[in-house]
């Protein structure tokens, strides 16, 4: 009878003496409707034996390459030297080279601010003299000043 | 060794690795975290994967050791609440009362109760349906020691369900 033999199975079960397949045979047993009552108690480990099973794991799980982001850091690396060439290089080698007529033209225009330069401090010196006669006349109505308060005294003892 | 060339050999125990990390610590995200944590050492070490015998088996091994240390880490720290150690005496929550309604639900909080070996080896068992050679590598231990555990913890289980049984309330 079947129910024997599940009843056998179940004391084997407990003992830990069932193989792979006599437990299907257990689970398949107690999936199915028509369980025997005394063995009802039973049930609900199967079942969560079977239910327990479906669980799945969902996450994702990053496995990301570590190529990928050394090759990003080399690239700002890379683009710090050749910004760094872009500014270095042209100062280097365009040290710039001048033609015979472009030298005299140089010169001849150094020649003439220097001349210009000149004249100009000259005029600067005849500045000063101006500044000498402002001095003088400075002084000259310190003195006028004095005129001036000789007056009004003399104002006072008109009055 | 490409990533679609790993996601294969992964993907058909990934879900055993996630559901004996579940059995052990309980709380779902933890279990992810940690089914990730193996995962992503599976990767870094993609080298030498050729050179394991069984990755499967590894991979259960690894997973058992984590999250053992996981729980000792736990149990140091001692400030953590997690679902296990968490118990609302007295007046328990109407969830609870709705869960334990659910006699399938009583299998898991029973399996819980018991030693941290003894569900290891019930998961592996009844709910992966490893053979008994597998789990001895697994666990680094002989047949007859998994044996005597299994039907220990299979008595505890079936004593405990049958008392619920009988009387309808826990």
């Amino acid at each position: 009878m079947v129910l024997n033999s599940i009843e056998k199975l179940l004391e084997k079960y407990d003992n830990a003496e069932t193989t792979l397949q006599e437990e299907a045979q257990l689970r398949a047993y107690f999936a199915s409707d028509d369980v025997a009552p005394h063995l009802e108690s039973y049930k609900p480990l199967f079942v969560y034996f079977a239910n327990t099973q479906q669980e799945a794991f969902t996450k994702d799980v990053p496995l990301n390459t570590k190529k990928k982001t050394n090759f990003y850091q080399w690239i700002s690396v890379a683009a710090a030297a050749v910004i760094m060439l872009g500014i270095m290089v042209p100062q280097m080698w365009n040290s710039p080279t001048y033609s015979q007529e472009e030298m005299e033209l140089y010169n001849k225009t150094k020649n003439a601010l220097a001349f210009m330069s000149s004249n100009f401090n000259e005029g600067a010196s005849s500045i000063n003299v101006l500044e000498m006669a402002s001095d003088n006349f400075n002084a000259g109505m310190y003195k006028a000043n004095f005129v001036k308060e000789f007056g009004k005294t003399t104002n006072k003892f008109l009055k | 060794m490409t990533q679609a060339d790993f996601v294969s050999l992964v993907m058909p125990f990934k879900d055993k690795v996630f559901r004996l990390a579940k059995r052990l610590l309980v709380s779902r995200e933890e279990a992810e975290d940690a089914t990730q944590e193996i995962l992503l050492k599976l990767w870094k070490n993609k080298q030498k994967i050729s050179d394991y015998k069984n990755v499967e088996a590894f991979s259960m091994t690894m997973t058992k050791n984590f999250c053992l240390d996981r729980l000792k880490s736990k149990q140091a720290q001692n400030l953590k609440i997690v679902h296990s150690n968490y118990q609302d005496k007295g007046h328990s929550s109407l969830q609870k009362q709705v869960e334990a309604r659910d006699s399938v639900d009583w299998v898991s909080s029973i399996i819980e109760t018991l030693p941290e070996q003894q569900q290891i080896i019930v998961q592996l068992r009844d709910i992966e349906q490893y053979d008994f050679a597998e789990i001895s590598k697994m666990l680094d231990m002989n047949e007859t020691a998994i044996r005597v555990a299994l039907s220990r913890a299979r008595k505890t289980i079936r004593e405990q369900l049958t008392k619920t049984h009988s009387y309808g309330i826990k």
